[in-house]
């Protein structure tokens, strides 16, 4: 299979030709392309957001008692929270958080998560992978949402920190990855090859073993940042997370739960925007993965 | 003979992965910056009243110290003093897990009894109008979160509709059966007491569908797909063509070999199910262990946010366990492969 896959170029493309090939594939599926440009529009109206939203002083502290709990109308398409804020503002500065959180987090726990799974796959059955994959299966331990909930418990209650939380349960499942993939990759013969040349361990690692494993994990980068937006949000619900008044997607809910079932705006509208968030990239992803693994079948 | 000691290895190894989940996440208690006994304590609590605490959870002696001393009263079944209930973590633990084990349980029987035959259906039918509805649906499980669904379904069915109850486990005035299992249902049924069967059903369902949702969607996914696979597979043509019932193709031939993806992916379903009762739970005021840990984490309950951790860890490892043990039995090359180790 993987003989296959390097005939192909297309393990992990290298060349202009290879892009090429991989955009052609991605291009044909719509759902793919659908979650690229939801993707492409969430970052852009995060980065805009103080130019493009109608109300940006309503992201932070103020109150409007006069129009709180406004219905949807022209003036304020989603409607106003209970402080009178335009909801659909605080929507799109909560796109800035979420996806802060996302990449944040994976810029964090990809680095470690990669070379520790790189180590103990290329060593495989000696001390160190042992010890690597060991620690790796006691933070797996609990469900990810869990071990994540009880780090944020014992911090201050702020953004910073449910990403430090998150950040210090994810790198296993990065390590768990790439431990498959280098464990099976190193009895390749273009290792094996390597190996006989005299090259050195560390290119072994990083230059044969690892850029076959960058679609996969470029594929799990793309549908974490989906999963960490989510698990961002539930620990702000909780109150464990972004505290009010950020505009956090999580914290919004959670304003407005009380407020159900007569102003459902507040809850409805950043609720949908979650979804929308995590489909785009749940989409991206999905394509990502059908570049990488169409040639494998 | 084989699955005993394949048990008991796995046994073993959950022994220490779960020491090894003590030992972490005791020491994240206690080493990430802040004082414990102050943020239990509101910031105006006096100094000594700060003390007294630090003293009592043996906050001044040196970490391994106060670990072994943990480690000690797990063993002789205590898992501390909660600082909320002021009862023993245990005590607390063992009143409320029966109920978040009985939501557990009904999400899981609704994500088996509704993801496979919906992801039978659309794999049997690919790339039609019932594969794209499955596929949609699918789509909306993945993307949104369980305690989103929880508000959805308290806002439509619980007020709007009012066609189901949205509050704890039974109706105000019905008396719980006695407890045998702690599961209501259960115990209810065992009693014969059926309108409290059907009361307690009633306030399960919003919220363990609402858990159920996504592992439905994922599940139906993981269905379709390994039903394609198979149905390209030459036995499955070898038995069209010796003119075999499509009926019992499908239940006798297609259907073992298809679930066994399904079955082995119950495992992360589980773990989404235990992490998501932790809000939904709180959405739902359901009594259950999960809310008493969000309780907790909010107080900074240590010793409950240890213990609270540590028996969904034992809880996560026994399913594991199970989830594995069924994968073995439906798939015997995997009991091969154990064999000839």
């Amino acid at each position: 299979m993987l003989e296959k896959l390097k005939d192909l170029g297309i393990l992990s493309p290298r060349k202009a030709e290879d892009y090429k090939k991989a955009w052609y594939k991605f291009s044909r599926n719509p759902l793919s392309v659908a979650g690229l440009v939801i993707v492409i529009v969430v970052v852009a109206l995060a980065i805009l957001a103080p130019y493009v939203t109608p109300y940006p002083h309503h992201a932070e502290y103020y109150v409007d008692f006069a129009n709180a709990n406004q219905p949807p109308s022209l003036a304020h398409p989603f409607g106003t929270d209970q402080f009178g804020r335009d909801v659909l503002t605080r929507i799109i500065f909560g796109f800035r958080y979420s996806l802060m959180m996302a990449a944040t987090v994976l810029a964090i726990v990809t680095p470690p998560g990669v070379i520790l799974g790189l180590i103990a796959g290329y060593y495989r059955d000696r001390w160190i992978d042992t010890v690597i994959m060991r620690i790796a299966d006691i933070f797996v331990a609990v469900p990810p949402l869990v071990l994540a909930l009880s780090i944020c418990a014992v911090l201050e209650p702020n953004i910073f920190n449910a990403m430090m939380a998150v950040s210090l349960m994810w790198w296993p499942w990065y390590t768990r990855l790439v431990y498959s993939m280098a464990s099976s990759l190193r009895m390749e013969p273009f290792v094996q090859a390597a190996e006989i040349i005299g090259a050195s361990k560390i290119h072994i690692m990083f230059k044969e073993i690892l850029p076959n494993c960058l679609g996969a994990i470029l594929t799990k980068v793309t549908l974490d940042a989906a999963w960490v937006i989510i698990l961002g949000s539930a620990l702000s619900f909780v109150g464990l997370g972004a505290q009010p008044p950020t505009p956090d997607l999580g914290t919004m809910l959670s304003d407005g739960a009380k407020y159900m079932p007569t102003i459902w705006w507040i809850t409805v509208f950043p609720a949908i925007a979650i979804a929308v968030i995590v489909l785009g990239f749940n989409l991206l992803g999905d394509g990502i993965r059908d570049i990488y693994a169409a040639e494998a079948r | 003979m084989r699955l005993i000691t394949y048990i008991a290895k796995r046994v073993g190894y959950t022994v220490f992965v779960l020491l090894g989940l003590s030992i972490l996440i005791f020491t994240l208690a206690r080493v990430l910056p802040g004082d414990p006994a102050r943020m239990a304590l509101s910031p105006r609590a006096p100094e000594w009243a700060v003390e007294k605490l630090r003293e009592q959870l043996r906050l001044n002696e040196p970490l391994p110290i106060q670990y072994i001393y943990w480690l000690r009263d797990v063993f002789s079944g205590s898992l501390g003093e909660s600082l909320v209930t002021r009862r023993d973590v245990l005590t607390d633990i063992t009143e409320f897990l029966p109920a978040t084990l009985e939501l557990l349980l009904f999400a899981l029987i609704f994500d088996v009894i509704i993801a496979i035959p919906i992801g039978m259906l659309a794999g049997r039918k690919a790339n039609t109008w019932i594969d794209n509805l499955v596929r949609g649906f699918a789509y909306i499980g993945v993307t949104i979160p369980a305690f989103v669904f929880a508000i959805i379904f308290l806002l439509i069915f619980g007020y709007i509709l009012q066609i189901a109850p949205t509050v704890g486990r039974l109706s105000p005035g019905v008396m719980p059966p006695p407890r045998i299992t702690g599961l209501i249902t259960i115990d209810s049924l065992i009693t014969g007491n059926f309108s409290t069967f059907v009361d307690a059903l009633s306030h399960l369902i919003l919220p363990s569908f609402a858990l159920a949702l996504g592992p439905i969607a994922q599940e139906a996914r993981i269905t379709r797909a390994s039903v394609v696979e198979n149905l390209n597979k030459d036995y499955i043509l070898a038995s069209i063509s010796h003119g075999i019932p499509e009926r019992l193709i499908v239940l006798k031939y297609l259907m073992r070999p298809s679930l066994i993806p399904t079955v082995s992916i119950l495992g992360l379903d589980i773990a989404s199910l235990m992490g998501w009762a932790f809000l939904v739970e709180s959405i739902f005021n359901w009594p259950g262990m999960s809310r008493y840990g969000i309780i907790a984490m909010l107080r900074k309950d240590l010793n409950a946010i240890v213990g609270v951790v540590m028996v969904t860890g034992l809880v996560f490892a026994i399913a594991n366990i199970v989830v594995d043990v069924i994968v073995s039995l439906l798939d015997p090359r995997i009991r091969m492969v154990e064999r000839a180790k």
